[in-house]
């Protein structure tokens, strides 16, 4: 198998697994910072927010990588209905990998929050002082969390199906190292 | 070939069940720290439930100390803070000060002889675009030493079974300090006559990197005289709120910022225990109330007087209390701002009207 055009770039794999880590850490960090009062919190909270603009600029970096290396194309006997699923989930993974960090940073704003990252990084404010654009962008937040861990679920299991039972280098197109399969000789 | 087929099915059979054995994993994973799974952890959401009175909490206000009113006016630093912490608001200079006079209560129509606890929300803003939150109460101590006494003593008090309170009393004796000052201490008629205490300790950081434990309070300017609870009373249910906005329409008034060190040894994790007298205090500058706005539509109203949104040179120390408060303050906050429409109907029914 030709890796050339059949595999994501070095970059692109490397963002992706890099991204996957912290969107998982980011995550667990909120429900679990929301359901403590120990004094983790106040750790939990300052690494919310720092991963969660790290997040984002990861996010707009690799939007520009993608737009630039493109992506391998799905197996062509893909059925039309996975296919079109695979689609629409990418384009809500990218919407929401970069809407949330963005509504976080404006519900803070919102609720006259200072928006503080480790190293003492000030942000400023995007929107003005609001309690009712807080408690929309507070509600939009959190459901969306659960949307992203649902559809990071979903995304996961699809990984295992393409890489278990189709076995199709759908899986291997995004794998860190090259698999077995694909170092070994396929004539 | 019907072998191949079979073991082909069996095979696809057993990578299905990996793959719903490892989401199943990650969701329970994140279900565990979501708490789902952890019915006696102690949340936000606990310790702000268990504040509401049994009528159910006040729509749209704070969970806690829903009664108040803002003010805003200055910090004036004197300098002498700055050998403690290297927090630009430490520096000789002004600053730009947003605050609130509170009683300790969940109902903001409730009269003030009726609230022992007073308090007060403090934001210092620094040019460097730092900010100093704070919220600070009159005893001298608190009354119970961890946040899960805290939510014991909220139980108890709610508990129909009058031993609920006698057992919890048994389970913290630190609580009979507090009742005991309860008692005793002399009322005031003006928020400009009480001190608000951190109580909770905090960690200063100087120029040099080293740390310094300290808890501060803002001592008043204005002569104290004591009153009866009764006497108090007499004054009316919103006396509080009118004394300090004719007080200080009249003059501005003042508080001296007196930050005590602790010694090594001092129980710095236990806000119930006082650090013996003594130790070296520092008067580091004097907080200027210049002007009183109701808290409707004023500044102090969607403000969250969170005690961990500290500057540079100011951080949390080993006491429990700030990251248990940051955290119920904060589900306290977003619960209100949700019920914004159900605020404006409060104030009316404190005015006489009906909703």
């Amino acid at each position: 198998m030709n890796s050339a055009g059949m595999r994501f770039t070095v970059l692109q794999r490397l963002l992706h697994w890099l991204m996957a880590v912290c969107i998982l850490a980011m995550l667990f960090i909120g429900v679990g910072m929301v359901s403590t009062v120990m004094p983790k919190y106040v750790v939990l909270l300052a690494t919310h927010k720092t991963l969660g603009i790290a997040i984002l600029v990861l996010a707009l970096v690799r939007l520009g990588v993608r737009a630039r290396y493109g992506s391998p194309p799905l197996p062509a006997d893909l059925p039309v209905p996975m296919k079109l699923a695979a689609r629409l989930s990418h384009y809500a993974l990218y919407a929401i990998m970069i809407g949330m960090p963005l509504i976080g940073w404006a519900m803070m704003s919102a609720g006259a929050y200072p928006v503080v990252l480790y190293g003492s990084i000030h942000l400023p404010a995007i929107l003005p002082r609001s309690a009712s654009l807080h408690a929309l962008l507070w509600n939009a937040h959190f459901y969306l969390a659960f949307a992203f861990f649902a559809l990071i679920l979903l995304h996961l299991a699809a990984a295992l199906f393409h890489a278990l039972i189709r076995r199709d280098g759908v899986f291997e197109s995004m794998a860190p190292v090259p698999s077995h399969d694909e170092t070994a000789p396929v004539e | 070939m019907p072998g191949l087929a079979g073991q082909s099915s069996h095979r696809t059979f057993g990578s299905l069940a990996l793959i719903a054995v490892i989401v199943g994993v990650v969701a329970g994973a994140f279900a565990y720290t979501a708490g789902w799974l952890s019915p006696d952890r102690l949340t936000p959401t606990k310790i702000v439930d268990s504040l509401a009175p049994a009528t159910g909490p006040a729509l749209g206000h704070r969970r806690n100390h829903a009664k108040g009113i803002c003010f805003t006016g200055t910090f004036e630093s004197n300098g002498n803070g700055a050998e403690l912490s290297r927090a630009q608001v430490f520096s000789r200079g002004q600053y730009p000060v947003l605050g609130r006079f509170n009683l300790a209560t969940p109902d903001p129509e409730a009269q003030d002889a009726t609230v022992r606890v007073r308090g007060m929300g403090l934001q210092i803003s620094a040019k460097d675009g730092e900010q100093w939150r704070a919220a600070l109460i009159d005893p001298p101590f608190f009354p119970v030493a961890t946040p899960v006494a805290f939510y014991e003593l909220l139980e108890a008090s709610h508990n129909k079974d009058p031993d609920a309170m006698k057992a919890f009393v048994g389970k913290h004796p630190e609580f009979a300090a507090f009742v005991e000052w309860a008692q005793s201490a002399p009322w005031t008629a003006s928020y400009a006559e009480d001190p608000y205490n951190s109580l909770d300790s905090f960690v200063f950081i100087d120029n040099s990197g080293g740390e310094h434990v300290v808890r501060w309070s803002l001592l008043p300017e204005a002569e104290i005289v004591p009153v009866t609870n009764a006497d108090f009373a007499k004054l009316g249910p919103d006396h509080l709120e009118q004394e300090i906005t004719d007080r200080v329409s009249k003059a501005p008034q003042r508080w001296t910022m007196a930050v005590t060190v602790a010694d090594p040894g001092d129980p710095t994790a236990d806000p119930s225990k006082a650090w013996p007298s003594g130790r070296r205090t520092v008067e580091v500058g004097t907080l200027v109330v210049q002007k009183i706005e109701a808290e409707r539509d004023g500044p102090c109203r969607d403000i969250n007087f969170d005690p961990t949104i500290l500057p540079k040179g100011i951080e949390v120390s080993d006491d429990p209390f700030p990251a248990a408060r940051s955290s119920a303050y904060a589900k306290s906050y977003d619960l209100r701002t949700s019920e914004v429409k159900y605020y404006p109907h409060q104030q009316q029914t404190a005015t006489g009207a009906q909703p």
